[in-house]
């Protein structure tokens, strides 16, 4: 697996499938067992946590959540040029003078965006996120989405795992399968086919399409007359692109 | 005009002048170190180690070894090792370090039964004494305060990173599990300077109250770190004051000036306040 300078890739996969130990090994907090890891010289990595993993009872500020990561600053001061990159950083993600607020009274979304900024507050040159949607609103994930994509387009690398094929999988640009190996790797359309899912998830799902984007089933819809005719028309199409 | 007096009367004695200087300094470098503590969910490492460093004390003050050595060594090792097996999250972890300091509080007192001079010793250890409290004392408070201030001013950023994020510090490249060592380390040395002023009993809580009180008050860590060691201060020298005129023991009259400020705290500070000091754990 390769990830070049200004992708935005997603991994996707089973609980247990090995997502969160590949970041873990890329992050270099636990050693491969197997295989190697190379990483460009000076890279920086951002990394932003599960929303579920936040003590978001600790007493900290949004500004202070930015600027704990600069840890050769010595003194807690936030010195002048800090302070006008931070704002820059907020400004950029929607989060404009929200500095002095507990981490607490923020919305879903610029919970999710704050740690977001902390990592971009760090001028990463890779941003890693875990689980970026996971325990959180349809909305939230669609700011979410919107931002990822818009940090993209300025020229940002992203990695992420996700567990929600429809909501953010399906619209990344590239995917790979995950489960203890690479099942497959490619863009939504190769990757989210039927025969993919079912190796990498272990049962069978089903696959529509929508406006030109794959849309997973995770329920059993085998009886469905429609839905076979349609999977069928699918396949035959595919086929004869290839 | 004769209560003023009255008030200043305490301060003739140089006993007093000293107990005061070392209480008010244990009472800010206590505040400070609270923070961690409470944060870190660690109140009963705290109370844990307070006990193990007695046993130290015992033994150092039985085999005619330094107070600070014997003690010191002793907290230290232990410190750091149970700084190690709560971080490791075993199984049974807390009940590990309650039977380790609980063995080492008890030993200390088989010993200095056995061959200490007198109770009076025990008690003082115990609860804390301002006679007691020598030049050498008020020096080691002093130099402990000042190491403790600067390395949490000048790492102020990699404490709270390691303490707030521990997973994303490590992933960051901050040495997460040095900074935890550093911590227990300054821990042990705070409560060995200290314990002879406020007592192995009660110096868990002047860990505590203080930390739990900013808490309450301010929902910003900086802030936090600044308030906790100025309201530790402020209830060592009210304390210490209020024994003299109580004819109370000092560490028992500091823990329950602190207890009332904190009781104040959160009856004024109202409902939101009370909820941040519901969701610190471990307390």
């Amino acid at each position: 697996m390769h990830v070049r300078r200004g992708e935005f890739v997603g991994i996707v996969g089973p609980s247990g499938s090995g997502k969160t130990t590949l970041l873990k090994a890329i992050t270099g907090s636990v050693p491969p067992t197997r295989g190697t890891i190379e990483i460009a010289d000076g890279i920086r990595v951002g990394y932003v946590p599960q929303v579920e993993s936040v003590d978001w009872n600790f007493p900290i500020t949004v500004g202070e959540v930015l600027t704990m990561t600069r840890t050769r600053q010595r003194w807690p001061r936030t010195s002048p040029s800090e302070r006008v990159e931070m704002a820059n950083v907020l400004d950029g993600l929607g989060l404009s003078g929200l500095q002095g607020r507990h981490i607490r009274e923020l919305s879903g979304g610029q919970q999710q965006r704050v740690f977001v900024a902390r990592a971009m507050f760090g001028k990463p040159d890779i941003l890693i996120l875990d689980e970026p949607t996971s325990g959180v609103d349809v909305r939230t994930r669609h700011e979410i989405l919107h931002l990822l994509r818009d940090l993209h387009s300025k020229g940002s690398t992203i990695l992420l795992t996700t567990h929600d094929l429809n909501g953010l999988a399906s619209h990344l640009p590239r995917l790979m399968c995950l489960n203890r190996e690479v099942i497959a790797d490619g863009s939504p359309r190769e990757t989210l086919i039927p025969e993919v899912l079912e190796r990498t998830y272990g049962a069978p799902l089903h696959v529509l399409e929508h406006g030109g984007m794959p849309i997973v089933l995770d329920h059993d819809y085998t009886s469905s007359e429609v839905l076979r005719d349609t999977e069928r028309q699918m396949r035959s199409e595919r086929e004869t692109r290839q | 005009m004769t209560i003023a007096l009255d008030l200043l009367a305490p301060y003739d004695f140089a006993f007093f002048q000293r107990g005061m200087v070392a209480a008010t300094l244990a009472g800010a470098l206590c505040g400070v170190l609270g923070v961690f503590v409470v944060l870190r969910g660690m109140s009963y490492i705290g109370h844990g180690l307070s006990h193990a460093v007695f046993g130290g004390a015992a033994a150092s003050a039985v085999m005619s070894i330094n107070f600070f050595l014997g003690a010191g060594i002793w907290g230290i090792i232990s410190g750091v090792l149970i700084g190690r097996i709560a971080r490791r999250k075993i199984i049974g972890a807390d009940a590990a370090i309650g039977i380790v300091t609980t063995a080492s509080f008890a030993g200390g007192i088989a010993l200095l039964n056995r061959y200490g001079q007198a109770r009076k010793s025990i008690e003082a250890v115990l609860f804390g004494s301002v006679l007691g409290v020598s030049w050498a004392d008020i020096a080691a408070i002093s130099a402990v305060s000042l190491a403790v201030g600067a390395i949490v001013l000048f790492a102020y950023r990699a404490f709270l990173f390691a303490t707030f994020d521990p997973q994303v510090a490590t992933v960051s490249g901050e040495r997460v599990a040095a900074i935890e060592v550093i911590l227990m380390v300054m821990l042990s040395v705070t409560i060995l300077v200290t314990m002879r002023v406020i007592g192995t009993l009660l110096i868990s809580a002047l860990l505590v109250i203080p930390a739990a009180t900013a808490r309450m008050i301010t929902n910003s860590f900086s802030r936090m770190l600044m308030l906790s060691p100025i309201i530790g201060a402020v209830c060592c020298l009210v304390g210490m004051n209020l024994s003299y005129h109580l004819d109370t023991s000092a560490g028992a009259t500091i823990i329950l000036v602190a207890a009332a400020v904190f009781t104040a705290t959160y009856l004024l500070a109202g409902r939101r306040a009370r909820l941040r000091v519901a969701s610190l754990h471990h307390l």
